[in-house]
């Protein structure tokens, strides 16, 4: 018989394994539901796990979908870590594209109003901006009348998705788009430079590696991160030393809300170069498992940015290459949360045979 | 011939990293009252934990009733009719006393039953409980009741009570003592765990002494003196504290006039609280927990800053609706009673636990910046200071035993050099050689010159350290007493709000 036996303190190294592990049961799991769909697993798996690494093209392709990934994630993990439960870094993903696309799209038919190169800086401040504000009303709702901020940053997902539609569909829409719901094509100065010829990967990832090292900074080197983690897991000693509840909630929503619409500014200027009514395919929901599956640790975040931008990859291609809905994509996330939050009860459990 | 109602022989238990029992023997008669007398660390708990299932031992037999038997379970124990009051308390905070005992009952009994039981159970032993309160109401004096009372309710063979006394007035400590007589005459054992010698002298009929999770003495503590069992338990006698009285100088905290309705339900309001603590003294606060000392700390410290600001002076500043970290600029420092989560954080390291209560030019630059060298040089300097048992500044807290955690925390505070400081229940659950080190810390401290407020259950305690005593009952403050002139009788009735002028205050 198996039970569980309550370690004395907590396993470091089980804290780095349980991610490994849970990837691990996650490949396998993956590889009996190919069986079951009657596909080859072994093709199956290199799907997901060797052609998003095949070539330059492919690794730009993964570094391009890793970007919003890992900048949404790295503001979720500073919630997370200070109890903030923000579910909804899709809606303030979709509010900072409307906003930076938005700033784009008034550029294009405004042309040289402004300075080229204030363009695209514009572009991501106003994305910043757009994704924080959103988070306010979060924020602002749960400070104010304590409403639950989970709930609250969820349901704003779909209001951020409907005023995304109600743009592109109406006031937005290209005049010579042919009535499909879009807006115009933004000019290239509006547009993020590229970092690699050839490819789709803007410069964007190198400003998500920045923030990752502010944010790195932020949490363990100032005294800021250190007030904001404290009221994370021990409220009554943030109330004991004064370190104030309602700057940790504003400064870890602002903050993820701004990371998460910079992020969005970037889809929208940079590998879109439009808006339309899928700005987003879930990324801000991922992000969620790509915090857990990095530790809410910045760097962590970064190589489980890198893991899930290739399961995005992968649902995609098995569309076209094993003929399976790209619903699969969802299906593995799913999996490797669960697997990640089992493996996890190993971090302060040990497993023990025999009888209890 | 009766067998012992319980016998260990040879239990041994190692923890990676520390034996905690080695080779233990103890036997316990029916209708005996038996000491386990130890200093934290000594392997008290770890045996107690053994006899009631919780921990597996490696090696060694238990008997009881004459028989080998292996309890690998607290409810198996239950069923043999072993019942344990641990020293933590294992109460859900948001169910109320009847569902907490309901819980822990392995029969299937309606609530209704329940709560007729206690009231019963509390009225018979004279333990003040209401069964409809939620848990996270109660202060850690009334959560220990509830604990008694539920273990009582099992109609127990053997009670394990742990540290059972430390929370309680000398009245009720009296009552305590009649209760568990009346049971021991009834055949009921007890086990007695304490640290406590005069208490142990004067309940017990037997006591094994352990050290270094050896026994080191099996005696009868009546013909013991306080002296020899505290050389079995320590290997050496107490330190002695030289108590010279305070001068007191100049007044550095004023409450005046505090009044503060309840912030909780079932909270205690404030009425008209009026102290003062004076530069070079130490002043007390005695009383039963509950009666409105955590609404007083908690407007002290800042936790609560609903105040009137004048109506809380510090060295003549208005705080009142100041915060913690303010108050602490001015020179106001507070060890509060709970260690784990709210002096300290228990998932991170010693030296990151500095920056709850140092968080000026010392430990930070500009921005905010930590500065990381001077924080571990700080926290390696309290560690040694204090004489505290860690790994080092990087060892979470929660690898800490309790009265190494408080020696770190009161440490983090004194080394801060207040002007105020303020400390609830300094050394609950602290071994005798720490608490005899943070009393003379304290005293120290109120030489050089700081003005010391001590809240606490421990009469001994209160009488060794404090200059003036107040008495807190309801919510109410009593008028100060020089410490010199009060007896235990009369602050223990002042406790049941009975002073002088009470009425009309």
């Amino acid at each position: 018989m198996l039970r569980l036996e309550a370690r004395q303190t907590a396993s470091r190294l089980m804290s780095a394994l349980s991610p490994v592990i849970a990837v691990a049961i996650t490949v396998l799991v993956a590889a009996a539901l190919f069986v079951a769909l009657g596909r080859d697993p072994v093709r199956g798996l290199a799907v997901f796990l060797v052609e998003p690494l095949a070539n330059r093209y492919a690794l730009t392709e993964l570094a391009l979908k890793a970007t919003p990934l890992v900048l949404c994630a790295i503001g979720l993990s500073l919630c997370f870590r200070a109890n903030v439960w923000n579910i909804g870094a899709e809606g303030q993903f979709l509010l900072g594209a409307i906003a930076g696309g938005g700033v784009a799209l008034w550029a294009t038919v405004n042309v040289g109003v402004l300075p080229r190169p204030a363009l695209v800086p514009l572009v991501l401040v106003a994305g910043m901006l757009g994704g924080a504000g959103w988070a306010a009303i979060t924020a602002l709702l749960r400070d104010r009348f304590n409403a639950n901020e989970i709930l609250v940053s969820l349901m704003l997902v779909y209001v951020a998705q409907l005023l995304l539609s109600y743009l592109v569909f109406g006031p937005w829409k290209d005049p010579q788009g042919y009535n499909f719901p879009q807006t115009r094509s933004f000019d290239a100065a509006a547009m993020l430079p590229l970092l690699v010829p050839q490819s789709r990967l803007h410069v964007g990832a190198l400003i998500a590696l920045a923030l990752v090292a502010a944010t790195w900074v932020l949490m363990f080197r100032t005294f800021a991160g250190f007030q904001l983690q404290v009221g994370g897991v021990a409220p009554l000693a943030a109330r004991y030393a004064g370190f104030p509840a309602r700057r940790a909630l504003w400064s870890a929503m602002l903050l993820s809300g701004g990371f998460a619409g910079l992020a969005g500014a970037m889809e929208a200027a940079g590998p879109l170069g439009q808006l339309t009514p899928n700005v987003s395919t879930g990324y801000g929901f991922t992000a969620i498992i790509v915090a857990f599956v990095g530790r809410l640790h910045p760097v962590g975040c970064v190589l489980s940015g890198l893991l899930l931008s290739m399961f995005v990859i992968g649902g995609e291609l098995s569309q076209s290459r094993l003929g399976l809905p790209s619903a699969l994509t969802g299906v593995f996330e799913g999996l490797l949360l669960f697997s990640l939050l089992a493996c996890d009860t190993l971090v302060h459990y040990r497993v023990r045979f025999g009888r209890g | 011939m009766t067998h012992p109602r319980l016998q260990l022989e040879g239990i041994t238990k190692r923890y990676p990293g520390a034996l905690a029992n080695d080779s233990v023997s103890l036997t316990v008669m029916p209708g005996e009252i038996h000491a386990v007398l130890g200093e934290n660390g000594a392997g008290k708990s770890t045996l107690m934990k053994v006899i009631y299932g919780a921990v597996r031992p490696d090696a060694g037999v238990v008997r009881w009733n004459g028989a080998p038997v292996q309890v690998r379970s607290p409810h198996e124990a239950r069923a043999h009719g072993i019942s344990m009051v641990f020293q933590h308390f294992s109460l859900f905070d948001t169910l109320t006393v009847a569902e907490n005992v309901l819980l822990g009952l392995d029969r299937t009994v309606n609530l209704r039953a329940v709560i007729d039981g206690i009231r019963d159970k509390a009225g018979e032993y004279g333990l003040d409980i209401d069964p409809l309160r939620p848990v996270h109401t109660l202060s850690v004096g009334e959560r220990q009741r509830v604990e008694i009372v539920r273990a009582l309710l099992t109609d127990p063979r053997l009670l394990i009570l742990d540290e059972p006394t430390s929370v309680l007035t000398p009245h009720a400590v009296e009552r305590l003592f009649v209760t568990l007589r009346r049971l021991a005459d009834t055949g009921c054992s007890i086990l007695y765990i304490s640290h406590k010698l005069d208490e142990i002298r004067a309940l017990c009929h037997r006591c094994t002494v352990l050290r270094g999770g050896r026994v080191s003495g099996v005696v009868d503590p009546t013909r013991e003196t306080t002296a020899s069992l505290s050389r079995l338990m320590i290997g050496a006698e107490p330190p002695r504290l030289e108590h010279r009285a305070g001068t007191g100088g100049e007044i550095a905290l004023r409450v005046h006039d505090l009044t503060l309705a309840p912030r909780e339900p079932f909270g205690v309001a404030l009425e008209n609280v009026a102290l003062e603590v004076r530069a070079g003294e130490v002043a007390g606060i005695a009383g039963v927990s509950g009666n409105g000392q955590r609404e007083l700390l908690a407007a002290i410290s800042g936790e609560d800053r609903r105040a009137q600001a004048r109506a809380i002076e510090l060295l003549g500043q208005p705080v009142g609706a100041a915060s913690p970290r303010a108050r602490r600029g001015i020179g106001l420092h507070f060890v509060p009673e709970e260690r784990l989560g709210r002096g300290a954080v228990p998932s991170m390291s010693l030296a990151d636990n500095l920056l709850l209560t140092r968080d000026d030019r010392e430990l930070l630059g500009a921005f905010g910046w930590i500065r990381r060298r001077a924080r571990d040089a700080m926290a390696a300097r309290i560690i040694r200071r204090f004489g505290v048992k860690a790994g080092g500044p990087q060892a979470p807290v929660r690898s800490l035993s309790g009265g190494n955690l408080q020696k770190y925390i009161v440490g983090r505070e004194i080394d801060a050099r207040p002007r105020v400081l303020v400390l609830s229940q300094p050394t609950w659950g602290v071994d005798v050689g720490a608490a005899a080190q943070i009393r003379g810390e304290i005293l120290a401290l109120r030489d050089a010159g700081c003005a010391v407020l001590v809240v606490s259950e421990d009469f001994d305690e209160l009488f060794e350290l404090t200059d003036r005593l107040y008495v807190i009952a309801r919510g109410r403050l009593s008028p100060p007493l020089p410490t010199a002139r009060a007896s235990p009788q009369q602050v223990g009735e002042w406790m049941s709000g009975l002073w002088a002028g009470a009425a009309s205050a």
